[in-house]
């Protein structure tokens, strides 16, 4: 049994762990926090220069090919990291999509400048409040026209084309998927205030855009559900590079800080909180690995083993971000330290792609089919 | 990343296949699979007599004990094929469960401190289940603060007399040895004056009394020492050395790896698919299904972090802190999973009679033994201490008794 990334994976790890450490630090994050700008573009730039939005797009389109193993651990260094940057719209969630339905002529035409990072993609899905449900949805397409809202959309702002889920039938599984280009005089798109200013959030109308069909029409939630499993594995290791990094924080700052002439760290109420933050991080991991062996196999146990993964790293991302705040007392609330950041990007991450206890049904359904089989 | 086996770990997989499908007692396999918590089910069959028996043929085919050396009734085997064995023996494992502090604890602490002689003596019939052995540790003063046990051992001659009492002890009253930790030296700090020795538990002077447990069971005891005599040859490391032998014990205790602890999961899984609530069936229930999903990912949590583990022992090396947190985890989940399928039976669940509760009482049975599971062998409260202090590099607790001799120790009412 070799249940551990290779020494090569390891290798790419540490050297995106490196670049980030370097130019993704606190202060880089809070340009976007702070500033006006959308996402890091200097990131951005650093990460398309290393190569690695191609990392699980195959050659022929333009990625290197390496995989998804390697792609974990991308996910994992850029959770940590807070990267404010639209990799996951990008990469997990718009170029799995092409991989998923889209034509040769599409993959050709599209993936290449994804994995170049010259462009950058997002999936428009959500219209309302609520769960994400293709019979919620109601903008319309016909002929290749959209007319209708999406919001909130991840990277609506930034992106230079969405891939939208649009109703093209009266059954409630009766959506399609649409690459369209954001850069045309029939979209409007208005940046939205969220939890976490360091990622875009955003509203975009179609007033009669053209799009191109991807995939088979009215199948486009099956298309969806496929690439939500692939995502929910990458976001999980976003989560746990997150969750480990907070976890992180609140050791390090438990040690240096006194309270009643010692450590506040070894206090038991602090020191027990703190194992507890380690052994949800620990199994968050534990399921994160067996997601990214079920994902770089293509295993049938896909589906329960990226549920499994996604809601253990949810949980693991919102439990150590919280108690890393509570560890660092009122410092820990202050706009300064970086505690909110984690706090800010676990609970945004907690929501996309479906919320926890979306998948939490989900995964007990799944359970449900594999039992009965 | 893959869960294949090297072609040396598939062959000694082979190899233990096609042993265990010609030997393995079958006619055991359904009342063993049928087992509550906490409680081996051997049918008709008497429990001691099926687990000695079982241990026997293991040993004299070397499957006992296999990572110890083969002249100690061991096979010479690696950690992995070790892990291979226990993966492979299955269900037949919990014969061994009489044996299992002899040859998960007092084993490895012989192995380290005894003489050869003594080794060569002992260790064969331990691993073959001729003999039992029991861990004589905690006191009624000392539990999580083992350092505070006052059982006394007095030098006369060439040998030592103990006098005291030792409590919890699992399995006294069907062992044959035991190891002991003593006080030799009550005018130095706690963790200074304590020496460890292994004895006889048929050495005069000895009283094993029963406890009656919360599940009815009587798997622990009260042993009290009046005089009793224990040669000096019998002694395990130097006079005061004691808390570190007794370290190499408890190592052991927590080193234990397999397919990740239980904590009831598929049991309870099976039950809410086909219980029958008002509303339909209770895994349609949504307040349910968020519990449920949340013990699956502990559980799933708990088999990978093994084969984190598992993979470690393979590359030939020692498994990282993951394989601190099982059983912390799977005691409180096991617990809640109990109370939740208690829950849905209502006022039946109340009922421990197999034939009358859902799922043959299994849940009963795991509700009355799951609190001991986060009280043996480390509680939660101080497996988190071990988390914070080793894995997290946290600073100690304050302590009262640090630098004091232990006879001016302070003591409360309960002691
Ligand atoms: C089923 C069973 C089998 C056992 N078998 C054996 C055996 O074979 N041999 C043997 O030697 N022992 C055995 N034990 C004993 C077991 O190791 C002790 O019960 C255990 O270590 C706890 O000690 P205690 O009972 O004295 O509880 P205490 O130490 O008195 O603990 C009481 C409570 O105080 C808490 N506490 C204590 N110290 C601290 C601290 N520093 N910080 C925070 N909280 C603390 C504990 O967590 C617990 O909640 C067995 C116990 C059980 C339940």
């Amino acid at each position: 049994m070799n249940f551990e990334f290779s020494e090569d994976q390891k290798l790419l790890k540490d050297q995106v762990r490196r670049f980030l450490d370097d130019k993704c630090a606190s202060k880089d994050v809070r340009t976007v926090l702070d500033g006006a700008a959308t996402y890091n573009e200097s990131v951005w730039n650093g990460l398309k220069d290393m190569g690695l939005m191609g990392t699980a797009i195959p050659e022929e389109y333009g990625g290197s090919g390496a995989g998804y193993l390697e792609l974990c651990v991308i996910a994992e260094e850029l959770g940590r990291a807070v990267a404010p940057v639209p990799f996951s719209s990008s990469i997990y969630l718009a170029a799995e999509t092409l991989l998923v339905a889209g034509t040769e002529e599409q993959k050709q035409a599209h993936l290449p400048k994804l994995a170049a990072g010259d462009k950058i993609a997002t999936l428009a899905i959500s219209e309302h409040s609520g769960r994400l449900d293709p019979s919620t949805l109601s903008l319309k397409a016909s002929d290749g026209t959209l007319k209708g809202s999406k919001s909130p959309v991840v990277d609506g702002s930034i992106a230079d084309l969405a891939i939208v889920v649009a109703r093209t039938g009266p059954s409630p599984r009766d959506v399609s998927l649409y690459l369209v280009d954001l850069r045309q005089d029939a979209i409007s798109r208005k940046t939205l205030d969220s939890i976490d200013p360091t990622r875009d959030l955003a509203e975009i109308a179609f007033n009669e855009a053209s799009g191109e069909l991807i995939g088979e029409p009215n199948r486009g939630w099956d298309v969806i559900e496929k690439v939500f499993d692939r995502g929910a594995v990458l976001f999980a290791f976003e989560q746990l590079g997150g969750a480990q990094k907070a976890l992180e924080s609140a050791v390090d700052y438990a040690k240096e800080r006194y309270a009643f002439g010692r450590p506040i760290g070894s206090f038991q109420a602090v020191k027990h909180m703190l194992a507890d933050m380690y052994v949800s991080a620990e199994l968050a991991r534990s399921n994160c690995y067996y997601g990214a062996w079920a994902l770089s196999t293509d295993a049938p146990e896909l589906a329960e083993a990226a549920a499994t993964a996604r809601v253990a790293a949810t949980k693991a991302y919102q439990h150590c971000s919280k108690n890393n705040i509570q560890t660092h007392g009122g410092m820990g609330f202050t706009w300064e330290f970086d505690c909110h950041l984690h706090y800010r990007r676990s609970n945004l991450l907690a929501l996309v792609i479906g919320s926890r206890s979306q998948w939490e049904d989900q995964l007990i359904d799944r359970l449900e089919a594999r039992n009965a089989a | 990343m893959d869960f294949n086996d090297t072609p040396q770990e598939a062959a000694f997989r082979k190899e233990v296949r096609a042993w265990l499908d010609a030997n393995a007692p079958t006619e055991l396999k359904e009342p063993l699979e049928s087992s509550g918590f906490g409680n081996t089910n051997v049918g008709d069959a008497d429990i001691m007599e099926v687990s000695k028996a079982w241990q026997k043929k293991k040993a004299d085919a070397g499957w006992a004990c296999l990572q110890w050396p083969k002249e100690y009734g061991g096979r010479g085997a690696t950690p992995i094929e070790r892990v291979i064995w226990s993966q492979e023996e299955g269900v037949y494992a919990a014969l061994s469960s009489v044996f299992l502090i002899g040859q998960g604890m007092c084993g490895p602490t012989m192995m380290a401190y005894a003489s050869e002689e003594h080794k060569r003596h002992y260790l064969p019939k331990l691993a073959s289940g001729e003999e039992i052995w029991c861990q004589l540790f905690s006191e009624p003063a000392g539990g999580s603060d083992l350092a505070g046990l006052r059982t006394k051992a007095e030098k006369d001659g060439d040998d030592w007399v103990i006098n005291g009492q030792k409590i919890w002890t699992s399995g006294a009253h069907f062992s044959d040895y035991g190891i002991l930790i003593t006080r030799t030296d009550p005018t130095v700090p706690k963790h200074k004056g304590l020496t460890m020795f292994f004895l006889s538990m048929k050495s005069p002077g000895i009283e094993i009394r029963p406890i009656k447990q919360v599940n009815g069971q009587s798997g622990f005891n009260e042993v009290y020492f009046t005089d009793v005599r224990i040669p000096d040859h019998q002694r395990l490391g130097d006079v005061g050395e004691g808390w570190k032998v007794s370290l190499t014990t408890l190592m052991n205790e927590r080193l234990s790896i397999g397919a990740g602890m239980p904590t009831g999961f598929p049991e309870m899984f099976e039950l809410a698919r086909s219980f029958e609530t008002v509303d339909g069936p209770a895994i349609k229930d949504k307040a349910l299904r968020s519990r449920l999903a949340d013990w699956h990912v502990k559980t799933n949590g708990l088999k990978y972090s093994a084969a984190r583990s598992i993979s470690a022992l393979s590359r030939g090396e020692t498994p990282g802190p993951e394989a601190s947190i099982g059983k912390l985890v799977a005691g409180t989940t096991m617990q809640d999973i109990a109370q939740a399928a208690l829950d849905l039976q209502g006022l039946s669940g109340a009922l421990t009679d197999p034939d009358h509760a859902d799922a043959a009482a299994r849940f009963q049975a795991m509700l009355l033994r799951s609190p001991a599971t986060r009280v043996e062998g480390g509680t939660d409260e101080i497996l988190r201490n071990i988390i914070a202090e080793r894995v997290l590099g946290l600073p100690g607790d304050m302590r009262a008794d640090k630098d004091v001799p232990f006879n001016e120790i302070p003591t409360g009412k309960a002691n």
